[in-house]
């Protein structure tokens, strides 16, 4: 079974229905308690970075999920903005600090006349070297909805793909047991699906 | 780069998928989950469920409609049709929306609009604009359905609705819809230049040139609904056409 942290961040059910789709179950987790017995947790996440930690911060999950992901080192997938929360910081808004499960930190796309800010739509990835998240897939089209991104070079070593959007930005970072996607799998299709089913039987393996 | 995006737009009342002339619906299509299906395995790139019943349902059935739909959509969902308050939209991004079409209420009140967009972003709130061309060549603007005719043009509404929020534009010409005579691309390149966010062209798409006719006005991304209906493999035979074209597409 795998946990869907519900921190108030909005629409988790088109994760829920992706994962129950491939044949997963899926328990939302509302309180750190409710990680018991769970094989993985994803973080999801849309809306804004300080207002995101700040509700993990007073649902008690940043140091369960700390915890989870590097003391324990179990499986953690976060998507879109539930990537961004494992960066150490960032300059969305203000400063702010995220979970500090990945070194490096977020930063803001700048808009020109080319480069509308969100980045939203489908846009290709350009895998770097061989992770998990994106077994059998050659030429991934994904899905995308951000106005902020994990720059290469905080990414650097973990970042397995990567996408252009007025510069290059990491699209997959994969550490071990820690995972992260900017893009919406649970809204690209044939493709996002295919990711989560690779997070969905590695973690089977665990 | 980011592609251009192909979006089946679906028209909803009373529980069912129905088609569009000028306006008035006509052909009852079917059911929308298994319409849905269809269009996720042949390579659309989002849907637009719309709620077209001439007088607001009961909340709760477009609602149920939403919740079925998203159980098989593996695609962005927007969903619009009576859209008023900020308690309802919460409720349909609830159920699984993933973006808002909001129409007569944004442009009676674009406050509303702000409303929305500081609530759920400007990224979640596709402003709907449908217009007739008058005989002195200007857009006008309608709302309620194409009821009623606003003293505005659709370039001017179109600027008001990003200025308060709104993150995306969908522009429909009631003159074409259900024509087959293609977009109004006149009106698609008014709109599109007017404003710096994405223009979704829609309204009269009768055949797959016309698609790319709404990319070369300026749309980023077009939709159509009639003309997917019925034929097999339709939205991939669109991609296909528009690819051939040059547009670049997922």
């Amino acid at each position: 079974m795998i946990g869907v942290i519900d921190y108030g961040a909005g629409n988790l059910r088109s994760l829920q229905n992706a994962l129950e789709w491939i044949g997963e179950t899926v328990r939302v987790v509302m309180t750190p308690r409710q990680l018991d017995g769970l094989k993985a947790v994803v973080v999801p996440g849309v809306g804004a970075f300080g207002a995101a930690m700040e509700r993990l911060q007073s649902a008690g999950f940043v140091e369960p999920l700390r915890n989870w992901a590097m003391v324990d080192r179990r499986p953690l997938l976060g998507i879109c903005l539930g990537m961004q929360l494992l960066a150490r910081y960032s300059h969305e808004a203000g400063e702010h600090e995220g979970l500090g499960i990945f070194e490096g930190t977020v930063e803001a796309i700048r808009p020109s006349a080319a480069v509308k800010v969100p980045h939203m739509g489908w846009n290709e990835l350009v895998i770097r070297r061989e992770g998990i998240l994106l077994r059998g897939l050659e030429r991934p089209v994904c899905y995308f909805v951000h106005g902020y991104y994990v720059p290469l070079s905080a990414a650097e070593a973990h970042c397995t793909a990567t996408c252009s959007h007025g510069g290059d930005f990491a699209a997959v970072i994969e550490r071990d047991n820690v995972m992260g996607v900017q893009f919406h799998p649970e809204k690209s299709q044939r493709d996002g699906l295919q990711v989560l089913k690779n997070f969905v039987s590695a973690v089977r393996q665990w | 780069m980011v592609k251009n995006r192909l979006v089946v737009s679906l028209l909803w009342r009373s529980g069912a998928i129905v088609q569009s002339v000028g306006f008035r619906h006509t052909n009852v299509v079917g059911d929308p989950r298994i319409a849905i299906e269809f269009f996720n395995a042949w390579d659309a790139d989002e849907i637009a469920l719309l709620n077209v019943s001439r007088e607001r349902p009961r909340d709760e059935a477009f609602l149920a409609a939403v919740r079925h739909v998203c159980r098989s959509c593996f695609l962005p969902l927007s969903v619009g049709g009576w859209i008023e308050d900020v308690d309802y939209a919460r409720a349909l991004i609830q159920n699984g929306a993933d973006k808002l079409v909001v129409n007569t209420a944004g442009h009676r009140q674009p406050a509303f609009y702000r409303e929305l967009a500081e609530v759920f972003g400007s990224q979640c709130i596709v402003a709907s604009i449908d217009a007739r061309r008058d005989p002195a060549g200007n857009y006008q603007v309608y709302v309620d359905r194409g009821r009623q005719a606003l003293e505005q043009t659709a370039e001017s509404a179109a600027r008001a609705a990003t200025r308060a929020g709104a993150g995306e534009i969908l522009v429909t010409s009631i003159d074409r819809d259900g024509s087959l005579k293609g977009y109004d691309t006149e009106l698609v390149e008014r709109v599109a230049r007017a404003v710096s966010v994405p223009t979704i062209a829609f309204g009269g798409v009768g055949r797959w040139e016309h698609l790319v006719e709404g990319v070369a006005a300026g749309a980023q991304a077009v939709a159509a609904g009639n003309i997917f209906h019925f034929t097999e493999q339709s939205t991939r035979a669109a991609k296909k056409a528009l690819r051939a074209a040059g547009v670049p597409v997922r």
